[in-house]
């Protein structure tokens, strides 16, 4: 699994005397219609990392953006070291050695390192800035905290994973005591979570206190000392990890039994269904994003594509879909035609579907309702014309039908799209890609952002479409998906498929060195 | 055409060039200030038009030169606070609202020149003067220090502003809230604040960039600048949001139009031809765009309104 993270339990215990670093009590915060934080207690003792987890929504951030002085509670005390502190911006946040590491980095690409890190502090030269100093210090707390990167050069040229070290950075040069880390791991690969979890033990060492957000529940059985579980705005339960299973978390998150892997039957696979051959594709920025990319998925099986997002597997799926055109060369084929000429319509009429990774963006219009947002794709169909108009009668009872089958939760088909939770408007995407009964289906990290319950039926419906004898290709940064959705993993590096494994062969580590490139020394199972 | 060659025509057409590149340096050296800041201002033209026409004003009435410059200045300033104030407290949309601006400056300059002045009467202009040694120099005397005090101001102006915006802290809290707001709030730097400045510091360039105009040429009439302030924008995007590039283009924009003007009078272009000529500098600007485009990107919060939440 991840790093071995050394047991800090004995230095808590020694403090526990000590109020705590931050304490949290009864913290209630209402916003119009919705309670975001009921009656919350919550504290963080120095030296030890404590998890908050929880869905999207069950107020996690918000319970953040109030210790960051960006929200104030409604009822409720916070304490700081004892002392109840009224915090009312970042500014006397970062005052009060509050740091936070956001979900989306804070950085400007265009400044150094340095200069991103020296932001916002007085310097010692008055009007001018003193970035030799800074680099200077940047450099020492580097080496004592195992940070390696440049001070001077800019933050645009530095990979994801130096990224954050300099968003640590920000926060140990300012000598922040408390450090929130808004889901961390999000962007990078399981040896940079490694990493970053040593680095991370090493501030808990030095008495530092952290609150870790994540989702992730390998990762949080890692790290965490202790976990708080919010659910709907409430703790629903606090625990250690030792006392835990990921199991037992997840249905603290969600209230009812869930399964994080779902069960898949044994399926006879069949003839390929969909074939890439020599696919090279531009990116948004004109170069060859994805290189000679071949490939062959099965009737009744499912591809897993794992990598860090940004190696390509954007470019394949649009390639596949037919968004993006491919290079002189290639070939995609679906039940042995090739489509690599043909417009989405044309490969959809051919029994491709695609659901897409951004999907407020691709999958769905904002504005529609459910029932339009159902109908995209065959609105033109004869199944729901009379005359060339639209059959309400029929498109209603159709619509009706799919929202009953796919649980979408919605007060009617007639609802604006907009207005359903990320999970439901998934629901409403897959309903409409999968009611055709796809030959091939393109599945872009289907369960991104959508809360575990909706996740665990996405997921059961993959399985489904699997046993119909659809092909799918599944693109997903979420490893635990990848690792339990697929038969074949291929793992992408730098727009190229660097290896393609047996699901029951693969592990985390072997799938994670080829994420990052390494391909030489790695069995990957 | 061999009479341009020579070196005393030439000497003299560099030498005017500099001084028409003077007022869209002052312009295009504050909007860079701006952008960088994330703020787009389109009212450069009609703040030019207003500083111009109460610089001619003062002279006008005052015969003071010195206090033209300052009012002129002080125009700016004031049209920074207005535009700073509806684009940073207001979130307004900043290109529409430049273009009000522009508007604004256009109509209310020619109002008050038609109520308060109504016939053009030349003024004085800005005094040239020599700086002592180097304008004895040949040839590069003559093109190089023999100018307005606005002239070296604005030549002056490149390395303060390339200090400010890379030495100083403001400086690099202005590259900051242009390309990621978010992240210079979420260290304490305000937003708000330093955008605020960066417009005004901008504005005020804008004023003197029309007193450098109207003191140079000595009289004022309806729509003076005739796009000058726009072109100045362009020219940010020309020279790449950096001060030395944007004084290039100035400077080559200048050289262009003094060499379309020396041409002329020569007769070297026919006078049909004339007002095609005059296109030169406004094609070659069109054409560096063309050639430069998209090979450095803008700041990248340009035009975006920053609010917390």
């Amino acid at each position: 699994m991840t790093a071995d993270a050394p047991s800090t339990t004995s230095d808590s215990m020694a403090r526990s005397d000590a109020p705590p670093l931050l304490e949290m009590r009864g913290i209630t915060k209402r916003f119009p219609g919705v309670i975001a934080n009921q009656d919350v207690s919550f504290d963080v003792r120095a030296g030890e990392v404590h998890t908050l987890l929880g869905e999207n929504g069950a107020g996690k951030s918000t319970l953040m953006k109030i210790v960051f002085g960006l929200y104030q509670q409604d009822e409720g005390d916070v304490l700081l070291r004892g002392q109840p502190i009224d915090v009312s911006s970042p500014s006397e946040a970062i005052a009060a050695r509050i740091g936070m590491v956001h979900q989306h980095f804070m950085l400007v690409p265009t400044l150094t390192v340095a200069e991103n890190v020296a932001l916002g502090i007085r310097s010692e030269r008055g009007p001018l800035t003193d970035l030799d100093a800074v680099s200077d210090r940047i450099r020492e707390l580097s080496n004592s905290h195992g940070l390696s990167v440049d001070p001077d050069v800019e933050v645009w040229r530095l990979s994801v994973g130096e990224r954050q070290r300099v968003e640590i950075l920000k926060a140990l040069y300012r000598d922040a005591e408390l450090l929130v880390l808004d889901e961390p791991t999000a962007v990078l690969t399981p040896q940079e979570v490694d990493d970053l979890f040593v680095i991370l033990r090493r501030m808990t060492d030095e008495g530092r206190g952290l609150i870790f957000i994540s989702h992730k529940l390998h990762e949080v059985m890692a790290l965490s000392d202790r976990i708080t579980v919010l659910r709907n705005g409430r703790v629903t339960g606090q625990t250690v990890p030792s006392e835990t299973t990921r199991e037992q978390l997840a249905e603290m998150m969600v209230g009812r039994e869930v399964k994080l892997v779902p069960d898949k039957p044994a399926v006879t696979t069949g003839e390929p269904r969909l074939a890439v051959q020599n696919l090279s594709v531009q990116g948004d920025r004109g170069a060859i994003a994805l290189h000679d990319v071949s490939l062959e998925i099965l009737a009744g099986e499912i591809l897993g594509v794992a990598g860090v997002s940004g190696n390509g597997q954007r470019e394949l799926a649009e390639a596949v879909a037919g968004l993006r055109k491919p290079e002189p060369g290639a070939s995609i084929s679906i039940d042995g035609t090739d489509v690599s000429l043909l417009n989405t319509k044309a490969r959809r009429d051919r029994g491709l579907s695609y659901v897409p990774e951004e999907r407020m963006k691709d999958g769905a219009i904002a504005e529609f309702s459910v029932s339009e947002n159902l109908l995209l794709v065959n609105h033109d169909g004869d199944d729901f014309t009379r005359s060339g108009l639209f059959d309400f009668g029929k498109i209603k009872e159709h619509c009706q039908a799919l929202v009953n089958r796919y649980a979408v939760k919605t007060p009617s088909i007639e609802t604006p799209t907009s207005s359903l939770s990320g999970g439901n408007i998934q629901k409403v995407i897959m309903a409409r890609e999968l009611t055709s009964g796809p030959a091939v289906l393109v599945a872009s990290q289907p369960t991104r952002g959508v809360d575990i319950g909706s996740a665990e039926y996405i997921h059961e419906q993959l399985v489904a479409q699997r046993s119909n004898g659809t092909a799918t290709l599944l693109i997903s940064e979420d490893l635990d998906e990848v690792l339990g959705l697929s038969d074949r993993i291929a793992v992408m590096f730098e727009g190229r498929v660097v290896r393609i494994v047996d699901a029951a062969d693969a592990t985390r580590e072997g799938i994670g060195l080829l994420m990052a490139g390494v391909t030489d020394s790695a069995p990957a199972g | 055409m061999s009479d341009f060659f020579t070196a005393s025509i030439l000497v003299a057409t560099i030498a005017s060039g500099i001084r028409l590149a003077t007022p869209y340096l002052f312009a295009s050296l504050g909007e860079t200030i701006g952008q960088k800041s994330g703020v787009l201002n389109l009212g450069v033209d009609g703040v030019m038009l207003l500083s111009a026409f109460f610089g001619y004003w003062t002279v006008l009435e005052r015969d003071n030169l010195w206090l033209a410059v300052a009012v002129s200045l002080v125009v700016g300033l004031v049209m920074g606070l207005i535009y700073a104030t509806i684009t940073v407290f207001f979130h307004a949309t900043q290109g529409i609202s430049g273009i009000g601006i522009f508007l604004f400056g256009l109509g209310f300059s020619e109002l008050m020149f038609r109520r308060q002045v109504g016939t053009p009467l030349p003024v004085d202009k800005l005094p040239k003067i020599e700086i002592p040694l180097l304008a004895d120099i040949p040839w590069l005397g003559e093109a190089l220090f023999q100018h307005n005090p606005l002239t070296y101001a604005a030549f002056l102006a490149v390395p303060v502003v390339v200090f400010m915006l890379n030495k100083t802290t403001f400086g690099m809290n202005v590259r900051a809230v242009g390309e990621n707001p978010q992240a210079a709030d979420s260290l304490g730097v305000s937003v708000a604040r330093t955008r605020f400045i960066a417009i005004v510091i901008g504005n005020t360039f804008a004023g003197l960039a029309g007193a450098a105009l109207v003191l140079e040429l000595g009289i004022f009439q309806q729509n003076l600048t005739n796009g000058l302030g726009f072109i100045a924008v362009a020219l940010v995007y020309f020279g790449a949001w950096r001060p030395v590039g944007v004084m290039t283009g100035s400077l080559l924009y200048g050289l262009v139009a003094a060499t379309v003007l020396q041409w002329k009078a020569q007769g070297i272009i026919p006078r049909g031809a004339s007002d095609i000529a005059s296109m030169a500098p406004a094609v070659l600007t069109i054409l560096a765009l063309i050639l430069l485009a998209n090979r450095v990107p803008a700041p990248a919060a340009l035009t975006r309104p920053f609010a917390r939440h």
